[in-house]
């Protein structure tokens, strides 16, 4: 009888509880997200940014490819002519409106497959929960990179 | 106007003065509006209400990686009595709609909604006639939180908007009595 207790009840709860001892010495898998960030996979796909070139040139040349393949049909883009007065982009053209509704957005990465120059790229930004929905319609301002350190007016000289 | 709390004494024979550092922690000086607001935005008890696959992430955030146990939300309800925050996780179909406005009516005051996901806060790739463009056509929603699905910690960001949503939360508002309403009252 003592025997069978022993076998049936007092083995399995120590063998069960050797397994949560050992288990105490790793370490913790959570992550104490709002303090300590989780390191994002390489090729992770969240907020969009808008690329220059490094003499602060709009990479941009305002084809709507990525509105073409896009999905969700969430980028809007409307292209204007370049001059030499007011130069945005090397190419003929750049983008005068490049508007993303992010609440549409799937995040697919279609928009960065499909744009010629590499100008709109997905990156690691997730924290883009808002309270109104207007807020969420992303402008060219708000996706373009800062103007790279050294470089001119939007007016500079193009590339080649 | 809520009630003003001047000062909460702890009932010890050494009542500290107002002002004494030492013991400060026996004495809460606080308005109730406060104390009320932290108290509902660290244990805001969200409703089951998974629909699609951004459920799957949901389920992931009560999990031990993301553990959402430590912003007081694990308590998932599966009866909308006992919620606070109704998580909207997935694509709303029109079929549902119906079901979700129900669900969010028999919640009791005060009550939130997160839209999780693309499709459940403006219809994502799916616009066409089956699934609701946004489920602020049916109900209010509070926080947006954008991604196909969203990762565990953009929810958590998305719960943390909220909690300070909740925190600056203000009770003075009045009651207005319809007419009908008022009579009941003068008799």
């Amino acid at each position: 009888m003592i025997t069978e207790v022993g076998r049936d009840v007092i083995r399995p709860i120590l063998t069960g509880m050797l397994l949560t001892a050992r288990r105490l010495k790793r370490d913790k898998t959570t992550v104490f997200y709002p303090e300590k960030k989780r390191q994002p996979f390489p090729r992770t796909r969240w907020r969009h940014v808008l690329k220059r070139y490094d003499n602060g040139l709009e990479k941009c040349i305002g084809c709507s490819l990525c509105a073409g393949a896009c999905p969700a049909k969430c980028i809007y883009v409307e292209a204007e002519y370049n001059t030499d007065e007011e130069r945005y982009s090397p190419g003929e053209r750049y983008a005068k409106r490049y508007e993303i509704n992010m609440l549409r957005c799937i995040f697919c990465g279609f928009c960065q497959e499909a744009c010629p120059t590499g100008a709109i790229v997905l990156r690691s930004d997730f924290e883009l929960a808002d309270y109104s929905r207007p807020d969420f319609i992303y402008t060219k301002e708000m996706l373009l990179e800062p103007m790279p350190e050294g470089a001119e007016a939007p007016t500079a000289k193009p590339v080649s | 106007m809520p009630k003003r709390i001047q000062e909460i004494v702890a009932h010890d024979s050494m009542t500290p003065k107002i002002g004494d550092v030492e013991k400060a922690g026996s004495v809460i000086v606080g308005n109730l509006n406060y104390l009320l607001n932290q108290a509902r935005a660290n244990a805001l008890w969200p409703l089951t209400f998974g629909l699609a696959c951004c459920a799957i992430e949901m389920m992931s955030t009560v999990a031990s990686r993301f553990d959402i146990a430590r912003f007081g939300s694990e308590a998932f309800r599966a009866t909308p009595r006992q919620a606070d925050v109704m998580i909207v996780a997935g694509r709303v179909s029109k079929k549902m709609a119906p079901v979700l406005r129900q669900i969010y009516d028999q919640m009791p005051e005060p009550k939130w909604v997160i839209s999780m996901g693309a499709c459940a806060s403006s219809g994502g790739v799916y616009n066409n006639y089956a699934i609701v463009q946004g489920v602020d056509q049916v109900v209010p929603v509070d926080v947006y939180v954008p991604g196909c699905p969203p990762s565990p910690d953009a929810l958590l960001y998305g719960l943390l908007k909220l909690q300070d949503k909740v925190k600056r939360l203000r009770h003075n508002k009045l009651i207005e009595l319809k007419p009908r309403e008022q009579e009941r009252v003068n008799v």
